[in-house]
């Protein structure tokens, strides 16, 4: 079947397999910053922006993205540049894997709620996990991040 | 791993319905469960064509769309404030909001699931499930029919009636399946209180006393508790004493 997304602000057409996966196409239109992760929904790696919402690609038919917008990291390099460098900062990105789900939700966190407190930042990221730290390093570094905004 | 032969995007509530009778067609709500089985599907019908990602508000009920997510749910500030904050305190701790913006009402309740955290509230409040052929019916009696049954689960209808509402759960870990749901509420000076997770399906009771040590034992006394994995019928009856208690406790301070 033929689907027509808007990805990264392209319109990209291409013919998929019912049963295709968003995480699958994604990877296949070359952002592999989406990564296969716990594949149960539960890891949060798979994060993309669909109509500007985070969902779980790993758990959503390609074909329900027709007609819909996809984003990225590939498509929110500018957007993700302003605290990228506090989360690294903080070494938070030990292995690196979690990182790109990490930053997508944190965009998606910031446009819902441009000044978090530190529980909104641990309840909206909840469903992001990393397996090398323990969570202090991310939050290190985006409440860095928000404190430099307001200097 | 799921297989799809067909992708249908129905435009009427009619032609979905008409789909969902062949033979191995799925109605689609938002697919975290259908994506973990081992399964081959004919017919994956996705209902957003249909306009039911709305919650729509009349003078006497909120009308929840079948195709609404879990974090809709969670942010909708009607709902909060009816339920003094229950509907988003029922929804939070389910994995993430990337999992919250792709789960459904629909989806979450047509499984009927034992461990189904809406379910327990919507039973509770008195909400209404409107099924395409099967008409209006409770929450309760929904449960109780059969999962066999092809229909399409079209909205959930919630009464705008003022009320007391509180959710408690207990989760072996903040974001996993809960071992207890637990949802109390007080309408028209009746308090009510329903149990999920036992592990089986949530069950309500009605007219509990108003003091907190008395409803909690009324409850766990009268409710059947099993095992499973995630904790045995023993703890999950002392659990039950606890959420209740406390929730009759939340739900006594609430103001009108």
């Amino acid at each position: 079947m033929e689907i027509r997304l808007t990805l990264n602000g392209k319109v990209v057409c291409a013919d998929v397999r019912p049963d295709t996966l968003l995480l699958d196409f994604v990877r296949q239109q070359g952002c592999v910053s989406v990564k296969r992760g716990c594949e149960t929904a539960n890891c949060g790696l798979c994060t993309v922006l669909m109509d500007g919402k985070p969902v779980l690609s790993c758990s959503t038919l390609a074909a329900r993205a027709d007609g819909h917008t996809v984003q990225t990291l590939e498509g929110l390099q500018a957007e993700a540049a302003d605290f990228v460098t506090f989360i690294a900062d903080q070494g938070a990105e030990q292995c690196g894997f979690c990182n790109p789900g990490f930053v997508m939700n944190t965009i998606a966190l910031l446009r819902e709620n441009p000044d978090p407190t530190d529980d909104d930042i641990r309840a909206f990221l909840a469903g992001n996990l990393c397996r090398c730290s323990g969570y202090e390093g991310q939050l290190r570094g985006i409440r860095a991040y928000l404190d430099s905004r307001k200097k | 791993m799921l297989r799809i032969k067909t992708y249908a995007r129905p435009q009427t509530l009619q032609e979905a319905w008409e789909l969902c009778q062949k033979k191995g067609s799925v109605v689609l709500g938002g697919m975290l469960w259908l994506k973990m089985q081992n399964r081959a599907v004919t017919t994956a019908i996705d209902l957003q064509d249909l306009g039911l990602d709305k919650i729509e508000e009349t003078k006497q009920e909120y009308r929840i769309g079948a195709m609404v997510t879990l974090r809709d749910l969670e942010t909708h500030e009607g709902l909060n404030a009816l339920t003094h904050g229950a509907m988003a305190d029922c929804v939070k701790h389910i994995v993430g909001v990337q999992f919250r913006n792709v789960a459904t009402v629909g989806g979450s309740l047509w499984g009927r699931f034992g461990f189904s955290d809406v379910l327990t509230l919507f039973m509770v409040m008195g909400a209404r499930v409107e099924l395409y052929r099967g008409g209006v019916m409770t929450v309760e009696e929904f449960a109780a029919r059969p999962r066999t049954e092809r229909d399409l689960l079209v909205r959930v209808i919630v009464p705008r009636k003022p009320m007391k509402a509180v959710y408690l759960s207990q989760r072996n870990s903040a974001t996993d399946f809960p071992v207890l749901t637990c949802a109390l509420c007080e309408r028209d000076g009746e308090i009510t209180c329903a149990v999920g997770a036992r592990p089986a399906q949530a069950v309500c009771l009605k007219g509990l006393p108003d003091d907190p040590e008395e409803a909690a034992e009324v409850v766990a006394g009268e409710l059947h508790f099993g095992s499973n994995l995630r904790a045995g019928a023993e703890y999950r009856a002392r659990i039950c004493r606890v959420l209740v208690r406390r929730g009759m406790a939340a739900l006594l301070e609430q103001e009108d």
